[in-house]
């Protein structure tokens, strides 16, 4: 098999009006808003905590982390658990709607002019019909 | 006190060892070498032997202590590791483990001693250099050994014979450099099995397929045909080198038994077998080890399902169906039971450790011929199971180190105007977010010189670094491997596993372990453990709109001060309260909380402690006490300043825990 057959499966999801993707094998779940308590002297994009069944989960604001406009959070607003390294941290979304399949040839290399905040944690542009997909780079944004 | 109490942990944690012991010895077989696996098999019937002597089981204590020695020769070189070796230490192992089952049934310890394999153990030691004729020998007299014949093969060899069948003994010896052994095996039972009935093979038959033998196999056959013509039926297969044939002959005295003594015989065996079943049905079968991987996923399931009930609650506020609100009553009910019962399972007092030593204590003391006087205090306070689990053998061991090189003898004691009776304390007590278990003695302290100088000794380091050492560097070689002070081997410690073992196990644990020490005044060891998992009684408080736990241990007192008695001294907030000044720390401003209390006149205050540092907290409202399972912030959020970890309320909402000691 060549590395072109290769088809990677992304959850996508909205921030502001883009449509973003991260690698399914990474998240763990998705779950719809809830409480969430806050954390005292940590970064203001880290929202807090909370309860995922037992377990204690941070939670961090994607749309803060990248800059993008923050809307009210609505009934469409998901945490998307991912976990990697031992860590588990769930990250906040405007809503997360599929999973698709990207062939890893459709997968380009991040441009050059990023805005602020999202220059460390894009992976690739994924490219499916006619639609672009941002693929971010769990690793960096954790570690970013 | 009754023994029988502890009989249970003694067996259960005996167990472990030997299985501990199996594997690693396996693992020394595959590599000789390796010092560490021996330091492991080392310390497994160091503390076997411990256990064993404070039960009182005394054939178990006294093999265990010569199988040390053994190990303790391989360790110091005089001895290489070589199946001879390890096969007398597994026939020992196989002696324990009868042992301990026999226990477990009856209670206590069987007539049956070890004499053969200390003896064995002992030849070990006295050859010197055992090499590989040695043991290729030995391995022979091995098979000769193990292949008698058990009441039931003789039962069926003497029903053979009074059948008018010939019963033979048959030793095969494959050649040397014969490449698939277990093959050629597997060749021979076939050709043999044409004419003769295969009633018993040493080794058994799985370990000669899977080639567990050297070069040699036995098998005892049942056959009309003659010895002449099975040598040469044998000896036509190829990389044979000898075929050894003896014919089994009944002895004199069962000769002349019938066949109804037989049929006794079988009858014997078929009861011998019901005693088997006993003993899988052990008398000391109360408890169930669990994975506490187990219990972690049982515990999130009900946390899982309290958060649901609390919805369900809500969605029945709405309505106003009878049924409904007593069947969510009741559901609230049994969940909080149930998670009182689940978290309940997890925290054991530590008593139940504790209470192993007093005995132990007396033992020693009389063998030693000290009088000492073991303080317990503290022993209520709860420790998560796997803590608990794992603390009897590092006490065991700082126990016995301080009856045996702490404790000074009488006339000693007396000479340095002491009390006679040595006085051994131990203590646990919760301290924030950690336990302690203190282990003192009033003894004659640690010699500082005689470390370094015993350091040397046994190469743990040279001359020139023990000069180089602080008081509290030499301190620590205490904890390195292949290292004691004592002067003689004795049954108590001394053999320099003792403290290695105890810091190696606290540190997988989590915790750390110290010691302080003042010459003639004694020592103390303090094992400091952390809390995580674990349960704790905490206030909650509020906090602007959020909700905070307290730990109740750090907490003094609470109170209310008027808001005009704060005074500014140096630019730190006090009060005076109790004649003394007390520094008052807002935890709204600590914890970036935006409060709206600014204008009350009462303050309520939090007097937290940390050591003999008192400071005051001022929190917006008090809810109440309630026991909390501390849970950790995760990875991505470690290394948060002033808080110790979250908990999860009852409600399934979340509560952060403060952690008093960095914020005082």
């Amino acid at each position: 098999m060549k590395s072109s057959d290769i088809n990677k499966q992304f959850v996508v999801f909205e921030l502001g009006k883009e449509e973003y993707g991260i690698d399914i094998l990474l998240v763990k779940t998705i779950e719809k808003m809830t409480n969430i308590t806050r954390v005292p002297k940590t970064p203001s994009y880290i929202k807090g905590v909370i309860n995922l069944r037992g377990e204690i989960v941070p939670i961090m604001d994607l749309r803060e982390k990248l800059n993008i406009e923050k809307k009210e959070d609505n009934e469409n607003t998901r945490i998307i658990i991912v976990h990697l390294n031992d860590m588990e941290v769930g990250l906040i979304v405007d809503s997360a709607s599929k999973v698709i399949e990207i062939n890893s040839d459709m997968i380009e290399a991040p441009p050059d002019s990023l805005r602020e905040g999202e220059e460390n944690v894009i992976y690739g542009i994924g490219k499916i019909d006619e639609n672009v997909i941002t693929i971010l780079d769990v690793e960096k944004i954790l570690t970013a | 006190m009754d023994i029988n109490q502890y009989l249970e942990i003694f067996i259960e944690e005996a167990h472990e060892h030997l299985q501990n012991l199996n594997q690693n010895l396996l693992n020394l077989e595959n590599n000789p070498n390796d010092s560490y696996v021996l330091n492991e098999v080392f310390r497994s019937a160091h503390t076997l032997k411990g256990m064993a002597g404070t039960m009182g089981f005394d054939a178990i204590l006294n093999l265990t202590h010569d199988m040390e020695n053994v190990l303790d020769a391989v360790r110091n070189g005089k001895l290489k590791v070589n199946s001879g070796i390890l096969d007398v230490l597994f026939e020992c192992l196989d002696f324990l483990e009868e042992s301990i089952n026999y226990i477990a049934v009856n209670g206590k310890e069987s007539e049956n001693n070890a004499d053969i394999l200390k003896k064995k153990l002992l030849n070990l030691i006295n050859t010197d250099n055992v090499t590989d004729r040695v043991y290729s020998e030995h391995q022979h007299e091995e098979i000769l050994k193990n292949f008698q014949f058990n009441q039931y093969d003789e039962s069926i060899a003497e029903k053979a014979i009074a059948e008018g069948m010939k019963v033979y003994k048959i030793e095969i010896v494959l050649k040397k450099d014969c490449m698939l052994k277990s093959a050629r095996a597997f060749v021979v039972f076939k050709s043999v099995e044409k004419y003769a009935e295969i009633f018993k093979s040493y080794p058994a038959a799985e370990d000669i397929e899977d080639e567990k033998f050297d070069n040699r196999f036995r098998i005892a056959i049942i056959t009309g045909e003659s010895k002449e013509r099975i040598k040469k039926d044998i000896e036509s297969i190829s990389e044979i080198d000898d075929v050894i044939i003896e014919e089994y002959y009944i002895s004199n005295n069962v000769q002349t038994t019938s066949l109804q003594d037989v049929a006794i015989a079988i009858e014997a065996k078929e009861s011998n077998e019901e005693i088997e079943e006993h003993h899988t049905k052990r008398k000391v079968g109360k408890t169930v080890r669990v994975d506490i991987n187990r219990l972690d996923n049982l515990m999130n399931l009900v946390s899982e399902l309290i958060i649901i009930k609390t919805r369900l609650e809500d969605i029945d506020s709405d309505s106003k169906n009878q049924n409904m609100a007593e069947a969510v009553e009741y559901l609230e009910r049994i969940t909080t039971n149930l998670h009182d019962a689940v978290m309940k399972v997890r925290m054991v007092p530590i008593e139940r450790v504790f209470n192993r030593f007093p005995r132990m204590v007396r033992d020693l003391s009389r063998e030693l011929e000290k009088d000492i006087q073991l303080n317990i205090s503290g022993e209520e306070t709860e420790l998560d199971r796997t803590v608990i689990d794992e603390i009897g053998d590092p006490l065991i061991h700082l126990i016995r180190n301080a009856i045996d090189h702490g404790i000074e003898n009488k006339n000693e004691r007396l000479k340095s105007n002491k009390n006679p009776i040595g006085n051994i304390f131990l203590r646990a007590y919760q301290d924030g977010n950690s336990v302690v278990i203190e282990v003192e003695d009033d003894g004659k302290g640690i010699d500082i010189d005689s470390i370094k100088r015993k350091a040397i000794e046994n190469k743990v380091i040279d001359k020139s670094e023990a000069d180089g050492l602080t008081e509290k560097e030499a301190i620590d070689l205490l904890f390195s491997p292949g290292f004691s002070t004592a002067d003689t081997v004795s049954d108590i410690s001394g053999r320099g596993v003792g403290l290695d073992v105890v810091k190696t196990k606290i540190e997988s644990l989590g915790g750390t372990v110290g010691v302080e020490t003042i010459t003639k005044k004694g020592s103390i060891f303090v094992i400091r453990l952390p809390l995580t998992l674990a349960i704790i009684q905490a206030l909650l408080v509020i906090i602007g709109d959020e909700k905070y736990a307290i730990p109740l241990n750090s907490i003094k007192e609470i109170t209310s001060i008027e808001k005009d008695s704060i005074r500014n001294i140096q630019g730190q907030e006090v009060i005076l309260y109790r004649n003394s000044v007390l520094p008052i720390i807002r935890l709204a401003e600590v914890l970036e909380v935006q409060t709206s209390n600014e204008d009350d006149k009462e303050i309520t205050i939090v007097i937290v402690k940390k050591g003999d540092k008192n400071a005051g907290f001022i929190v917006d409202d008090l809810i109440g006490q309630q026991e909390i399972v501390i849970k950790s912030l995760g990875k991505y959020l470690s290394g948060i300043k002033n808080i110790a970890g979250a908990t999860i309320l009852g409600n399934g909402q979340v509560a952060l825990i403060i952690d008093t000691n960095t914020i005082i």
